[in-house]
């Protein structure tokens, strides 16, 4: 094996006032060819700004390489000037990034993106240039290249833009490829795809890749060799069996403990009152057209269901499935098309906003962005309190509540006074379960409450989650694309595809001996299976 | 598409309806009598009366509305009470000079603000960031007529490089006489559209620049340039655009301001003298006119957009 590149004690300096004096602090490894290494570790961990100092990316303003070497098959890059290093960005060196929904440039043809390689590269006449580009979408198995290569990226779905990045990255066959956490806004069964269109590229074409992640799972399915990093340092390396099954730094050891098992363990039938149901809901989204011609969308269709007190309903789907559409429904936050809502057997499907707001406290949600879901301009304390008092509690009773319950969500009393941007995600996030809780609701909605959130937090989330719903005897709708986390927390789920149910049944039912093809589907695309399971059995 | 223009055309007729009237109103309850003004001031009662009689002022202000309404059914603005011309007519005769000056101002002004700003987003919180931000906050704040005589005062009467007023026509007069002629007022009406719009293309261009697919074009070996050429200023364009749409309409009443300092025998002109001689029908006419030009071009902004951006359809 030859070595395509090697960091050595590469430190990138923070400016003055930040709360480390390195971003990253002697990084040290290489990526041979033929090799996958995984970048592991969580947010602020320095494993985005090690790929971006490869690149030559950083925004030098803030970051800057203080010490060491990157050698790009022995060529020192943080030696050459700007018009070297763009010679080499795109043709030695390319990179596929987490958003793939913005990466591309939305007012561009996604053919004429990709050709823009061999314009800037290579100098290739026109027709030779958009032929390479139609193989290149060949290669990355797109449908109908020659319809995509013309389409803009708002034509294309996640899954096909990520594949357009792919072509676009490998389209000069560089040495190395540097993949930034490239399916984590991606579905599960397409995140499944796109990690095996890139292993089978990698082997095809022989070149190294450096594959940024935070999850165990993504690791286990890809990497030759693991890199683990926390707070700007590399804990451990190795290769991926030894890392895996026997961790040696404790950081590893919590981040693989912190992966939620698929294996749901076994919980007692819930037996509370029922809180919620919904019968045969369905919304409708309809454009008209200026005269005539309307499309509609189906967003939801006949979705009915059952939530009880102290019980957790998991609603399962990727992206369009139509679960956010349903909590939103069950909030009222939009007006379903048709259908009952019943909170404590009232139906709130039609009923008209003066009488809705009295109700309103029963039901609180909990979003997915801690980073937007509260107002930077307010103290923690009068976000929390506004909602009560907007239901006539008197100020001191709202304040002492708050108190009592930024307590319950872990954070200590002094919180209230401070503002968002002080708080982690995480932190964030308990700062909004407190809110929701305020209000004494029965049901409590979570929409992808901790898929934002790095894994040991996540899985600090869920324990409060579960102990608020024990403690309180809530009903909680749990909204979530992980299959893991579902397994977890939820009593029983319900699997979302296309707007309809595909399969409702018992969490342990449902993972055991799954009945409808999708739910196959699903769990056959959660990465990392094949090594947890492997895991179990040895221990 | 098509059927989207030809509501947005049909959809003028109520528009121009309504400003039809609002001019026709506003005008009647302005001070000031035109039979008094052409009577001159030795004229009695009697003759004031006579003539207000001959001009159909006399009538109810109904009765003139829906005489002058009849005529524009007809494409009849009316005629001037001064001149005793049609209005079309002299509008038409004014039209060059004003067309020409407003053509040249926009292009003048696209041509250095949209560079300048997007300079200016790609050197944030440079000099240079600052000193084109200086730049537009002055631009905004200098009236018209200030800026032209300061023009005219340096450039034609102290150094003697550029004629003081008047208009050449570029058709007879010939290219030359007609760019040194209209430099002076162009760039005296261009300061406060390159102070407008280089300050929106600069906001623009650097939230653009915060974007991810910037990011993918660098990680593709793209220079700098073609990247703020290809990938920014394209996305950047929506709001640059609606801004110069808003800047024409502003460009009316710079017009009338500039064209007096320099002497111009154009549209805005007309309006004054106008307005100074209380000749109802060609202020209206005016009017009407100015109105639809500004629909017509927010029609042609709204559709251009549809080129910057193909997530745009109407």
């Amino acid at each position: 094996m030859t070595g395509v590149l090697e960091i050595e004690g590469l430190t990138v300096s923070l400016p003055a006032a930040s709360d480390r004096e390195f971003a990253i602090k002697d990084v040290t490894f290489n990526v041979e060819e033929s090799e996958i290494v995984c970048i592991v570790g969580e947010s602020g961990s320095g494993k985005s700004v090690t790929a971006f100092s490869v690149m030559g990316l950083l925004d030098r303003r803030s970051l800057v390489p203080v010490a060491g070497a990157i050698r790009l098959q022995d060529r020192d890059l943080l030696k050459l000037g700007d018009r070297e290093l763009r010679r080499l960005r795109g043709e030695r060196m390319s990179m596929i990034f987490q958003e793939p929904m913005t990466a591309l440039n939305p007012v561009m043809r996604v053919g004429e993106q990709i050709a823009e390689m061999h314009e800037i590269h290579s100098g290739m006449s026109k027709p030779r240039r958009n032929e390479r580009v139609l193989r290149a979408l060949e290669d990355v198995r797109l449908p109908e290249p020659d319809r995509i290569f013309s389409s803009y990226p708002h034509q294309l779905s996640g899954g096909q833009r990520q594949r357009i990045m792919i072509a676009m990255a490998l389209l000069l066959e560089p040495v190395l490829l540097i993949a930034d956490e490239p399916t984590t806004a991606l579905d599960v069964t397409t995140q499944a795809k796109i990690l095996s269109l890139i292993k089978d590229l990698q082997s095809s074409r022989g070149m190294g890749v450096m594959f940024i992640t935070h999850d165990f799972g993504v690791v286990a399915e890809i990497a030759n060799r693991v890199v683990v990093m926390q707070n700007g340092l590399v804990v451990e390396q190795g290769p991926v069996e030894e890392v895996l099954q026997s961790p040696k730094h404790p950081y590893t050891r919590l981040l693989i403990d912190a992966v939620p098992s698929i294996e749901p363990p076994d919980k007692p039938a819930p037996s509370g009152k029922v809180a919620l149901e919904t019968e045969r809901l369905n919304k409708v989204y309809s454009s008209a057209g200026w005269v005539g011609r309307s499309s509609t969308v189906k967003a939801a269709q006949d979705v009915s269901l059952t939530l009880r007190r102290g019980e957790t309903l998991g609603i399962v789907g990727e992206s369009g499935s139509g679960k956010s559409t349903v909590a939103r429904c069950i909030m009222r936050l939009i007006d379903p098309t048709s259908g009952a809502v019943l909170i404590d057997g009232v139906d709130i499907a039609d009923m008209r906003q003066n009488r809705l707001r009295h109700l309103r406290h029963q039901i609180q949600i909990v979003f997915q962005d801690p980073y937007r879901s509260l107002n930077p301009r307010r103290s923690v304390g009068k976000s929390i309190v506004e909602g009560p008092m907007n239901f006539g509690v008197p100020e001191d009773e709202a304040w002492r509540r708050a108190k009592d319950l930024i307590e319950v969500v872990g954070l200590s009393a002094d919180s209230l006074d401070r503002y968002p941007h002080q708080f982690s995600g995480g932190q964030r996030q308990r700062i909004c379960i407190a809110r929701a809780l305020v209000m004494e609701p029965i049901i409590l909605i979570a929409d992808e409450a901790v898929s934002a959130l790095d894994v040991s937090v996540q899985s600090q989330v869920l324990d409060l989650l579960d102990s608020i719903r024990r403690n309180f005897q809530l009903a909680v709708l749990f909204i979530t694309h992980d299959l893991r986390v579902a397994a977890q927390i939820c009593d029983r789920i319900i699997v979302m595809q296309n707007g309809r149910v595909v399969e409702t049944g018992s969490t342990s039912a449902l993972f055991s001996d799954p009945k409808a093809p999708y739910t196959r589907e699903l769990l056959a695309a959660a990465p990392g299976r094949a090594w947890q399971a492997g895991s179990r059995a040895e221990n | 598409m098509f059927k989207y223009v030809a509501m947005r055309v049909l959809s003028t007729i109520p528009v121009m309806a309504v400003v039809a009237l609002f001019v026709f109103v506003l005008l009647r309850l302005a001070p000031g009598d035109p039979a008094a003004v052409i009577a001159g001031d030795y004229a009695t009662a009697e003759d004031v009366e006579r003539i207000r009689q001959q001009l159909g002022l006399a009538d109810s202000v109904f009765v003139q509305f829906l005489r002058w309404l009849g005529g524009l059914m007809q494409g009849d603005l009316g005629t001037s009470i001064f001149s005793n011309r049609p209005v079309t007519e002299l509008i038409g005769q004014r039209l060059e000079p004003t067309l020409l000056l407003a053509l040249t101002t926009i292009v003048f002004s696209v041509a250095v603000a949209v560079p300048l700003g997007t300079l200016a987003a790609y050197r944030a919180g440079s000099a240079v960031d600052r000193v084109v931000m200086l730049f537009s906050v002055g631009g905004f704040s200098v009236p018209v007529f200030v800026l032209g005589y300061i023009l005219i005062y340096t450039m034609s009467m102290s150094l003697k490089i550029l004629p003081v007023q008047g208009y050449k026509s570029p058709f007879e007069d010939g290219i030359g006489p007609f760019l040194m002629h209209i430099t002076l007022p162009t760039v005296t009406l261009s300061v406060i559209f390159i102070a407008l719009i280089s300050r929106m293309t600069r906001a623009s261009v650097l939230e653009v620049l915060e974007e991810d697919y910037i990011r993918t074009a660098r990680a593709k070996g793209q220079s700098e340039f073609r990247i703020l050429l290809r990938h920014a200023l394209r996305n950047a364009a929506v709001p640059i655009v609606t801004v110069i749409g808003i800047g024409i309409a502003l460009l009316i009443g710079g017009v009338v301001v500039t064209e007096s300092v320099y002497n111009i025998p154009g549209l805005g002109r007309l309006v004054l003298d106008a307005v100074l001689a209380r000749d109802y029908p060609i202020i209206q006419g005016l009017m009407l006119f100015f109105s639809f030009i500004y629909i017509i071009i927010n029609l042609i902004i709204d559709l251009s957009y549809t080129f910057f951006d193909p997530r745009i359809r109407y």
